[in-house]
């Protein structure tokens, strides 16, 4: 799978150019030029506070951009809320995990979006159970999850399963993008596994990823590409699966004893 | 169903695999007080052996329940109960109601002042508020007022906990006195009596149980299987995670209390009726004991928990112990002791649970 082919305007999902978000004095993100291809899953890492998150809050919505551009599916967007963005298509799982305690799973799935009859009732329309536990088992088979039952209530759930579930109510629902931050971070061996094998069925399926993790073994296992951020820029952009490239070397940028080429002179 | 479709690696998505219903122990609770009261009526000398829900000797409608008493234990608390149906909801959501009875009071002097008739026995009947003019309106015109005013003071406490973002205990306690001063402001204190037949009705006999039990029933298919319930349980239990799914929280809340206050405002027009008249007073302590109903009924003060079906179970526990002390002929002071211990005890179990309920995953 040569990256090479790639190159028609027509594959890229989301391209970012000059992006800048300043919150005051302090420069958090500057002029970063990012593209990311149908089916390609990157990874974004780098050291605390050197923009990774904020680059991820300004592609979600959670945060206006001070300056520059993003280009999603074609077409240049502009989000006012993480709302906007979820309903052009990008989905992300959040650090903290957006899902209601004493929901299922299904009601999880579709909250906000659930599907109804009756609906000349208004806000007491009817909610399609049966429709929307049928979709949710397709869901989890889609990506993978396995728990024990989509009616138990979320609270009763340990922390892998919660996160299972929060990736695939992103998964499910036609998203063009998904995006997640950290999404094992505070997960044990067993519960890491389990969302590793929900990213290589997407990366199977063909679905574009944004991945912003720490855990070097788990972006060379399963990411196509490593965005570094140093300092509020871009400052690599390593293709881990055409060249032969370390974790030393990964690290190497990440603390800044490297520099990309193309970075060179735009890097402090 | 799909329910027990089978799952991927062989595990089954099975139907039966349900947490115990909080429901049941609130319904095993209820049965283990009217046996206290069972066996106190056996045990206290002074009862010679009476039962409290048993009829031995006359056995007019072939039944051995004394039907009178529990006819009684659910009308005392039918009012209340159409009160606590409301506050359930606003429980679930996050949020509290303490306007719900003073809300009584005032809607049930508008109501009434328009529900009055022109005639008593043949004698004018003083008009507290509309004059000379006035003259007997059909049922339809004070229900419309009531519901009206009960949307209307619902709309100003949601929209302030929705949009000044101020505690709902906050609100809800200045609203709690704003109502109390318009029923006063309304008659000026003078209570307003004698309606009209038709509005008289609606509160006659055991009206007031159909009523409560309608209500419940509609309001068990509202939270349980549509739209709005879904996302009122959502905003109760993670409002983040509700706004970030599209919802539109703040105008849901509204709604929210928009129907609580709609509900206190039905209960205030069902007591008028039943009492045949309206006075300033009228619903005091009402907002404590139906937020009491819906704690002792399992409704989480947290947010997101509780339903309908143990509302409705924690106004019978009301009932009960209401009738269990006057069948055990104990004063009214015991009673509110042994209420406040039972809804001191109902809040500690539900922490005591849900801690237990974490520890397991």
């Amino acid at each position: 799978m040569s990256e090479l082919k790639l190159h028609d305007m027509g594959d890229i999902i989301l391209e970012t150019r000059g992006l800048t978000k300043h919150y005051g004095g302090v420069h958090a993100l500057e002029d970063a030029d990012f593209i990311l291809r149908k089916g390609e899953h990157v990874a974004i890492m780098g050291d605390n506070g050197a923009g990774k998150s904020t680059f991820v809050r300004q592609i979600t919505g959670v945060e206006q951009k001070t300056r520059g551009s993003i280009v999603f599916d074609g077409k240049e967007v502009e989000f006012a809320g993480p709302l906007d963005a979820r309903e052009a298509g990008i989905e992300t799982v959040f650090q903290t995990l957006a899902l209601a305690d004493s929901l299922d799973v299904s009601d999880n799935l579709f909250l906000g979006r659930e599907k109804t009859m009756w609906n000349w009732l208004g806000p007491f329309r009817r909610l399609d159970y049966k429709a929307m536990r049928k979709d949710t088992l397709a869901a989890l088979e889609k990506t993978g999850v396995k728990i024990p039952s989509i009616r138990n209530t979320i609270q009763n759930m340990s922390g892998g399963q919660r996160q299972c579930v929060a990736i695939a109510r992103t998964a499910s629902f036609h998203s063009k993008l998904t995006i997640m931050d950290e999404p094992t971070a505070a997960l044990g061996v067993q519960e890491t596994a389990q969302v590793e094998n929900i990213i290589r069925t997407l990366k199977e399926q063909g679905e574009p990823l944004i991945l912003v993790s720490h855990n070097m073994r788990q972006v060379f296992d399963l990411m196509d590409r490593i965005i570094v951020f140093r300092r509020g820029r871009i400052c690599a952009n390593l293709d881990i699966m055409n060249e032969d490239i370390s974790g030393e070397d990964v690290v190497a940028y990440i603390t800044g004893a490297k520099t990309g080429e193309e970075y060179m002179e735009s890097a402090v | 169903m799909a329910d027990s479709t089978e799952g991927i690696g062989g595990l089954k998505y099975d139907k039966t695999k349900r947490a115990w219903p909080n429901e049941l122990n609130i319904f095993f609770a209820l049965i283990a007080i009217v046996l206290i009261f069972e066996a106190l009526g056996q045990i206290l000398p002074y009862m010679n052996g009476q039962s409290m829900l048993f009829d031995f000797n006359t056995k007019r409608d072939g039944t051995i329940l004394n039907i009178a008493r529990l006819k009684i234990i659910i009308l005392q608390v039918s009012i209340i109960g159409i009160i606590a149906l409301g506050v359930t909801q606003v429980i679930i959501s996050g949020g509290i109601d303490l306007s719900s009875g003073p809300l009584v009071g005032a809607a049930a002097m508008i109501v009434m002042s328009f529900a009055q008739t022109e005639l008593v026995n043949g004698n004018p009947n003083p008009k507290a508020v509309f004059g000379d003019w006035a003259f007997d309106l059909p049922v339809i015109v004070p229900v419309i007022v009531g519901l009206s005013f009960g949307a209307f003071i619902g709309a100003i406490n949601g929209s302030l906990i929705a949009y000044t973002r101020i505690p709902p205990f906050i609100a809800t306690l200045g609203m709690f006195l704003i109502c109390r001063g318009i029923a006063q402001w309304w008659t000026r204190g003078q209570p307003v009596s004698f309606p009209t037949e038709g509005y008289a009705w609606l509160g006659s006999g055991m009206m007031p149980v159909v009523w409560f039990l309608m209500l419940a029933v509609l309001f068990h298919f509202v939270l349980r299987h549509t739209v709005y319930g879904k996302h009122t349980y959502a905003i109760g239990s993670n409002e983040d995670a509700a706004r970030m799914s599209g919802i539109n929280v703040q105008r849901h809340k509204i709604l929210v209390y928009m129907i609580a206050s709609m509900l206190a405002a039905f209960a205030a027009i069902v007591l008028s009726s039943k009492n045949l008249t309206a006075q300033t007073g009228m619903g005091q302590f009402y907002e404590l004991f139906a937020i009491a109903m819906a704690v002792i009924g399992g409704v989480s003060l947290t947010g997101g928990r509780g339903s309908v079906v143990g509302t409705v179970l924690g106004a019978m526990v009301f009932g009960v112990i209401q009738s269990g002390f006057t069948y055990i002929r104990l004063d009214a002071f015991y009673q509110l002791m042994a209420m406040g211990t039972i809804i001191i005890s109902a809040v500690v179990l539900d922490q005591w649970r849900q801690k237990t309920g974490k520890s397991r995953s």
